[in-house]
């Protein structure tokens, strides 16, 4: 047995060795200017690694060397001071090696350079949304009471300084390569983390208060951000992506954003002048936007229910429509490409939505069954953005599942669970709303599950 | 009247012997029984939370598979950690063993308030119960990770908000009750009832463990009941001790000007301190599997026990080191990095003095032994990569992913484990009177040895490429090739194997129970004096009519000019021998 163990021991050491070099899981390609971090580790693998080797080599010399035979006796020595002494000395030695490149690098973490360009982000459960200082390079102040759907950041209207603040509702933010970056971190609900693992850096958002990061990038390219403090059911999805630009396609992307200002005088929507503009849906939606359901028939016309959807989830989609961030996907849906077009102006948008939302708000007709108890537990999960009732909430991004279209939100599930990124709904890289229902979709992973869950959302009022 | 120490007094004590059944094993006052009613409930507390690691596992490894959803991952997530840590490692360590050795290592007859001892496993059992019940109420138990963190821990969107947190934050009121009943006894006992000649420094250093994590217990659990407290207020009626203005899906709070970071703080207050509330009763029973098992006495006693105090101590002022990214003043880092780093030297120190232990020594392969060689093994790995986290800087791009899970999985799971299962081996005769399986007990320590390593090796790794901890799924990542997600299968099929090997363990228990050998009252030839009791498995009051004396200290094994190699720690000193810690 003993030598059995040592030379398990043995093995162990060189296998753990053989693992760290040849494994293909290492530190991401760095972006940022933040190489001492990587070298601080290095330094940290090395010093560590010394001493996994030697003391665990030391272990199964002493189990074989020192297995009991008969006639061996163990050596009497209770202590040696001057091998404990040296032991200690050692291993400060060793520690201070590691921690002085650690505390020089962390000064230069919690000191911002001067001149650095500030950006917010903004994370709620389970989106991430950002903000630039605008022109005046002040940030205007914010109310958690103040968010709305058409003030999704809580910017305090009354304050002059926010009104040329630039607001990114979309979770993409871009940034110019080479700039020194001041990323200041804000929540309204939970605790959130902003991590972009290239970066290197890392840090918590804290409700009540605004903490930061800073970091340079180094590398053109598109990076995910990754929520990495347990937010909640939905903690996993919350993604976002960073875009690194050249700095002149940064500039020409931050003039394309809204400011402030122009995000609160959006026009406003005429019931009365939408019912034309509505007229070009009709032909799949119905005239009064009850939806019509797919018949045996393949090339008779079908579309989901409007009637009682929310405002700013229709404003969302028919946009993503309009960009190609949804449609190409399925050949069912490619023909909203065109048809959103016919709302291409704002202001047209806006009459249709208003008109929409005159409409009566009859429950659609179920047409799926399956087993609502289970649909209940599986629901758990669907609830917490859309609602216990199945109403929606704008501030989850989750539209109105209740009363709508069955047929269509199974159609939809099928959709964005597609094994094919071309086949799938939310595989746009601009789509992240899409995207998180891949993510919380594979939840559903048959058909009869999705059949429950969508017979228990018929059961909700 | 001058003071008389309790062993003074001892003939003046009238031990009223138990006559039922129910004063003997339910309602009893012994501290074995109670010990034994700590260990058995824990280790079923145990059972459930590796069950939920297992399902947590299999959503990972084989996503397609099973039908979890992200509702009850996390619900798992939560309830596992939570178990483990507290319901399983602390009350196993000082309720069981520090119950069954304290009074036998010390020479006592029982714990000093031997009523308050029973209250303690009751109340901490009824802990248990709340928590149980928190998988049958409405909503499941809190999906909150073990850690707690609000608002979210109390704010829709996670679950077990109704019922679920709530039945979490009584069930840890009760469990610190239960704890400073059995602590504030294992203190008193340890100070006041050793017998004659067990001066401080002759105490076996698992007794020093066990009395150090107890005080740090003392001093760290009323951070966790006051923040537990507050946090039950802020749910139950809306108060704001850690809640800011919020607009919780879509709706705005009523509560203003709370501090989410202040329970951080005051967790960890809690939370590092019981790292070594459980890790100080694994190095202390550990240094005696190992000086028993290596016929040799421990390598510097006297360091020993001063780094258990050093490490105590230092423990207190470290705990931010669990927030670096948790947004707190980034200028704490420079302190809380630098005290961390300086608690790697008596920790190192230890580790050498385990490793000095076996160097000429006469190493017995028992089955205790292969536990003990094994957690040094894991345990050199866990704490080192400790240094990689406690490093303020590399914790940066580490914190938050695998490499988490792998470290404190290693450091403060396997490690503990593989003591606890050496310790449940090396006193199972004195508590049965029967010798565990050695075949049995051997395959179940190099399923649990092995596969535990391929568990969480590969998660450091991860850990590294940047994989987050607490994800339900990982959808297309970019920076996440296939590899990551076939290595993702490797554990769970690895995790499966290791609770398969704790199948192994319980046929061990049970059949020795039944067909093991007797065992004697000393079969592996230790000194200690629980080694020494006059019957095996001891009877009530443990020492028959004399309490025994103690001359020498715990670690006289091989002592030159001795026909044996060992020398109990009640045998006098014979004229001319030079006796330790005298």
């Amino acid at each position: 047995m003993p030598v059995v163990l040592a030379v398990v021991l043995i093995l162990l050491v060189v296998g753990s060795l053989v693992f760290h070099f040849l494994s293909p899981w290492t530190f991401t390609e760095i972006a940022t200017q933040w190489s001492l971090i990587d070298t601080t580790v290095d330094i940290t693998f090395i010093v560590c690694g010394i001493v996994f080797v030697l003391v665990n080599l030391f272990t199964a010399y002493c189990v074989i060397k020192f297995r009991h035979r008969p006639g061996h006796k163990a050596h009497y020595e209770p202590e040696s001071h001057k091998l404990e002494i040296f032991l200690t000395v050692f291993t400060s030695i060793g520690v201070a090696l590691m921690l002085a490149p650690g505390l020089v690098a962390w000064g230069d973490f919690v000191r911002v350079p001067e001149g650095a360009m500030q950006v917010e982000a903004l994370g709620r459960q389970w989106h991430w949304s950002y903000r630039f200082p605008g022109e005046d390079g002040v940030f205007g102040n914010t109310d958690v009471r103040q968010m709305s759907p058409d003030n999704p950041l809580g910017v305090d209207p009354a304050d002059g300084a926010g009104q040329d603040d630039v607001i990114v509702s979309q979770p993409i933010l871009h940034l110019p390569l080479g700039q020194d970056t001041h990323l200041l971190l804000r929540s309204t609900d939970v605790l959130h983390n902003y991590t972009v693992p290239q970066f290197r850096v890392k840090m918590d958002l804290v409700p009540g208060m605004v903490t930061y990061q800073w970091f340079t990038p180094t590398v053109i390219g598109t990076y995910e951000v990754l929520c990495e403090e347990l937010c909640g059911v939905g903690h996993f999805a919350m993604r976002s992506k960073v875009v690194v630009d050249s700095v002149e396609d940064f500039a020409d992307w931050l003039d394309a954003q809204p400011t402030f200002a122009e995000t609160e005088a959006r026009p406003v929507g005429d019931a009365a002048r939408g019912v034309t503009a509505f007229l070009a849906c009709t032909a799949c939606h119905g005239p009064q936007g009850q939806g019509v359901a797919p018949t045996g028939d393949a090339t008779a016309n079908n579309g989901p229910k409007l009637a009682g959807q929310d405002t700013w989830y229709l404003r969302r989609q028919i946009l993503n429509f309009q960009a190609q961030r949804r449609g190409p996907e399925n050949p069912v849906s490619q023909p909203m490409m065109g048809m959103a077009l016919t709302l291409a102006s704002p202001q047209t948008l806006e009459d249709a939505l208003a008109h929409i939302a005159t409409l009566p708000d009859e429950p659609a007709a179920p047409t799926i069954l399956g087993d609502t108890e289970h649909g209940r537990e599986l629901y758990q999960t669907c609830g917490l953005c859309h609602g216990d009732a199945g109403q929606g909430n704008w501030a989850m991004n989750a539209p109105r599942l209740a009363g709508m279209s069955d047929w269509y939100l199974r159609r939809q599930l099928v959709n964005f669970r597609q094994e094919d990124p071309a086949a799938r709904r939310g595989s746009h890289p601009e789509d992240i709303y899409g995207d998180q229902m891949n993510l919380i979709g594979v939840m559903l992973k048959t058909d009869s599950a999705m059949d429950d869950v969508i017979a228990y959302i018929n059961t909700l009022p | 009247m001058a003071y008389v120490a309790i062993a003074d007094r001892d003939h003046e004590q009238h031990l009223h012997d138990p006559q039922t059944f129910i004063e003997k094993y339910v309602w009893s006052q012994d501290h074995k029984v109670i010990a034994i009613q700590y260990g058995g409930t824990a280790i079923a507390m145990g059972v459930i939370a590796l069950a939920l690691s297992l399902l947590m596992r299999l959503q990972i490894g084989f996503p397609d598979v099973f039908n979890i959803t992200p509702y009850n991952y996390y619900q798992f997530v939560t309830m596992h950690g939570m178990i483990m840590v507290i319901y399983l490692l602390t009350a196993l360590f000082l309720g069981g063993f520090g119950n069954y050795l304290i009074p036998l290592m010390c020479g006592a007859r029982d714990m000093v308030f031997p009523y308050m001892n029973m209250l303690s496993y009751w109340v901490f059992l009824l802990a248990c119960i709340i928590l149980c019940i928190s998988f049958f109420a409405p909503g499941g138990p809190t999906g909150a990770g073990w850690t707690l963190y609000p608002p979210q821990a109390i704010s829709e969107g996670t679950a077990g908000v109704d019922w679920g947190i709530a039945l979490m934050l009584l069930s840890l009121a009760v469990f610190i009750v239960a704890f400073t009943m059995g602590g504030l006894n294992y203190v008193t006992t340890v100070l006041q009832a050793r017998c004659r000649g067990m001066t401080l420094m002759r105490m076996p250093l698992s007794v020093w463990g066990i009395f150090v994590a107890t005080i740090l217990g003392l001093l760290a659990f009323p951070a966790l009941l006051v923040a537990a407290i507050m946090m039950l207020l802020d749910r139950s009626i809306d108060t704001s001790f850690f809640m800011p203005a919020l607009m919780l899906a879509g709706d705005a709070t009523e509560t203003e000007g709370g501090s989410p970071i202040l329970f951080q703080h005051l967790f960890w207050f809690f939370g590092h301190p019981e790292v070594y509330i459980v890790a100080l009763p694994a190095f202390g029973l550990v240094s005696d599997l190992l000086s028993t098992h290596a016929r040799k006495n421990i390598f510097g006693y006297r360091m020993m026990v001063w780094a258990i105090v050093a490490i105590g101590a230092l423990s207190f002022v470290v705990w931010a080191h669990h927030m670096y990214v948790s947004g707190m003043n980034p200028y704490f880092g420079f302190f809380f990095a630098t005290t961390t780093l300086i608690i790697a030297v008596p920790t190192a120190i230890k580790v050498y003095n385990w490793v000095l232990t076996l160097w000429r020594g006469d190493l017995h392969f028992n089955l205790p032994m292969l536990w003990a060689t094994g957690f040094i093994f894991t345990f050199v790995h866990g704490g080192l990569t400790g240094l990689f986290l406690g490093n303020v800087t590399v914790d940066l791009p580490l914190s938050d992913t695998y490499f988490v899970i792998g470290h404190f999985h290693m450091v403060m799971g396997v490690s503990p484990i593989m003591v606890l299962f050496g310790a449940i081996y090396h006193w199972y005769p004195k508590m049965t009177g029967k010798m565990p399986n050695k075949t049995l007990g051997t395959i179940h320590f190099w399923m649990t040895f092995l596969g535990t390593y391929a568990i969480y090796l590969p998660m450091h790794y991860i850990g590294i490429l940047g994989v987050p901890r607490r994800y339900y799924a990982y959808g297309d990542t970019d920076f996440i090739p296939a590899s990551a997600h076939t290595v993702n299968e490797a554990i769970t099929i690895a995790a499966i194997f290791v609770a398969v090997a704790q199948v192994v363990f319980f046929i061990c228990i049970f059949y020795s129970l039944k067909k093991g050998e007797p065992a004697g009252p000393n079969p592996w030839k230790a000194t200690t004096l629980e080694w020494q009791t006059p019957d095996t498995p001891p009877k009530h009051g443990n020492w028959g009519k004399e309490l025994p004396v103690v001359h020498r200290w715990a670690y006289d094994y091989s002592v030159p000019g001795d026909k044996e190699d060992f020398i109990p720690q009640n045998h006098p000193v014979k004229p001319g021998e030079a006796s330790v810690g005298a």
